[in-house]
């Protein structure tokens, strides 16, 4: 294990899809335990941003390393493994398997070996998910679906969690219960990515922020800096 | 038609439905995961079948011997095409799959020629299953065919356990809707797919090798088994494991008493069934899954 503090070391990231280049040199840095947020308007980049970090956007050059680790070029399983869980827009989850099969599938205990967070935890955490054990992940409301996907990666046991679009199309209620939940990680010592349109509540429950446009980072720091900053209703168009 | 009659085409017809099950299963699967239609699926029943006639001599003719050695060539032979053809073409049209799996038929067919010749042959019965058992007064049936059903039907519901209960089976059905998915939980989807793809082919093989006692060995053999398949596979619902189950058993009732009571129409009938159930159901009987 290396001695770096960071989970995510990016550096001169350009990505591409098909003859489009999307990302233009982004360096992006996640610290152990930190929460950092993600802001941007629609088609400024983040989604693509996360999938090549993640490994997922082939075309792509820079220099990427995870816990130390060099992993530019690594596949996205091996970014998985490395410590990171996903739970992407649109939740991501399997229709045709049950709750509990969602859960299980992929679960496997933190590099020490303990599975803090269990099944029953998850459970715990989620109860509207308990009801519906046995129902396949196709017949969930949008709500649960996201709950059963931040309980999947949660069985994962990452250090760092990636939330894109967590609360989207969502009843408030439900968007609440999701960022108790986000808070309930965080508090856990677990690093987050966060992606939300509520830019409110990104800054409210994230250490640091970055703001992008057109692929590029034009705004970061701390998080209360970024709320006072004059620039950033410029750049998130609000 | 009495009594005893019915119940051997009724054995009957449930042998060559599963035998068909096994090879139609590793077809839909490969399908529905993959999304890759491999013509040169009927090709492993083909080799499955020729390895049980050669084998048989180097594992001094022990039947189960030459079955276990068979299963085991036939995996490695489905992990190693898979590394060196199937992986290059899960993101291709399905033109450039047809092609190149066609490719490999001949390329089968033209290996299978130089090693073994084109003469037909038969493979004998084992001797602890040449035995017959009674039915009624008159009749006998072969306890072979039985064990061919019952290896078929436990194999058929082990992968069902497998699919089902495992959690393999829960990344495969997972990997059949979201490789993505899969991928950012830490599963290395070009390994499942192997994995796949190397049982797939075992089974076929098995389901050649098995079979070659009841049936005589001949070139082209393969291919008359992948037309079948895909009448199953079409009539299950393409990508259904279940559905390709209950159409190769429908599709042995039809074949099997379609001879005995319309033999002028025996070699159409199964088609007439796939063409009314399209009709009724045009995406076969049950959704992937």
């Amino acid at each position: 294990m290396s001695s770096s503090e960071h989970i995510i070391d990016a550096r001169e990231i350009h990505a591409w899809y098909g003859s489009s280049h999307i990302l233009h040199g982004i360096d992006l840095q996640i610290n152990r335990g930190e929460t950092v947020g993600l802001l941007g308007r629609n088609g400024m980049g983040k989604s693509t941003l996360i999938r090549t970090l993640l490994g997922h956007v082939k075309q792509r050059t820079g220099h990427i390393s995870f816990f130390g680790k060099d992993m530019s070029k690594a596949r996205p399983h091996e970014v998985a493994r490395s410590g990171v869980a996903y739970v992407p827009e649109g939740r991501g989850v399997f229709p045709n398997l049950s709750v509990r099969e969602n859960l299980v599938m992929a679960a496997r205990p933190n590099k020490r070996g303990e599975q803090e967070w269990s099944y029953e935890r998850i459970m715990q955490t989620f109860p509207r998910l308990k009801e519906r054990e046995t129902n396949l992940g196709g017949q969930l409301s949008g709500g649960e679906q996201q709950m059963l996907s931040i309980g999947r990666a949660l069985m994962t046991h990452p250090e760092l969690v990636i939330l894109d679009e967590a609360t989207e199309g969502l009843a408030p209620m439900i968007v609440n219960e999701i960022w108790r939940v986000v808070g309930e990680i965080r508090s856990s010592g677990m690093a987050t990515l966060i992606v939300d349109r509520n830019y409110h509540k990104v800054l409210a429950n994230s250490d640091r922020a970055v703001v992008m446009q057109k692929g590029q980072l034009v705004l970061q720091g701390e998080a209360d800096k970024i709320t006072n900053d004059p620039e950033l209703t410029g750049y998130l168009g609000v | 038609m009495d009594l005893s009659v019915f119940l051997i085409q009724l054995l009957n017809s449930l042998q060559y439905g599963l035998l068909l099950y096994l090879v139609a299963m590793g077809l839909t699967l490969i399908f529905g995961i993959m999304g890759v239609i491999n013509l040169a699926h009927g090709s492993f029943y083909m080799i499955g079948a020729y390895m049980a006639y050669a084998l048989a001599p180097l594992v001094g003719g022990n039947f189960f011997l030459t079955l276990l050695v068979g299963l085991v060539l036939a995996v490695i032979l489905g992990y190693l095409l898979e590394w060196a053809f199937f992986s290059f073409l899960y993101d291709r049209e399905h033109l450039q799959q047809v092609l190149m799996t066609y490719g490999l038929i001949l390329v089968f067919e033209e290996v299978r020629s130089l090693l073994v010749g084109d003469d037909v042959y038969g493979v004998s019965v084992p001797d602890i299953l040449s035995g017959s058992i009674a039915l009624g007064d008159v009749m006998t049936y072969p306890v072979y065919r039985l064990f061919v059903s019952a290896v078929c039907l436990l194999l058929a519901l082990g992968m069902y356990l497998v699919f089902t209960r495992t959690r393999l089976g829960m990344m495969i059905r997972a990997g059949s809707v979201n490789r993505e998915m899969v991928q950012s939980l830490g599963i290395d989807i070009k390994f499942l797919y192997r994995v796949v793809f190397a049982a797939g082919v075992a089974i076929a093989a098995f389901a050649g090798m098995i079979s070659a006692p009841v049936s005589s060995i001949y070139p082209g053999m393969g291919n008359q088994v992948l037309i079948i398949c895909f009448v199953v596979v079409v009539i299950g619902g393409i990508g259904s494991i279940r559905g390709a189950f209950f159409a190769a058993l429908l599709i042995g009732l039809v074949d099997t008493f379609g001879k005995v009571l319309l033999p002028e129409a025996s070699g159409v009938l199964v088609y007439v069934l796939m063409a009314l159930i399209l009709l009724w159901k045009p995406n076969g009987l049950f959704k992937a899954g």
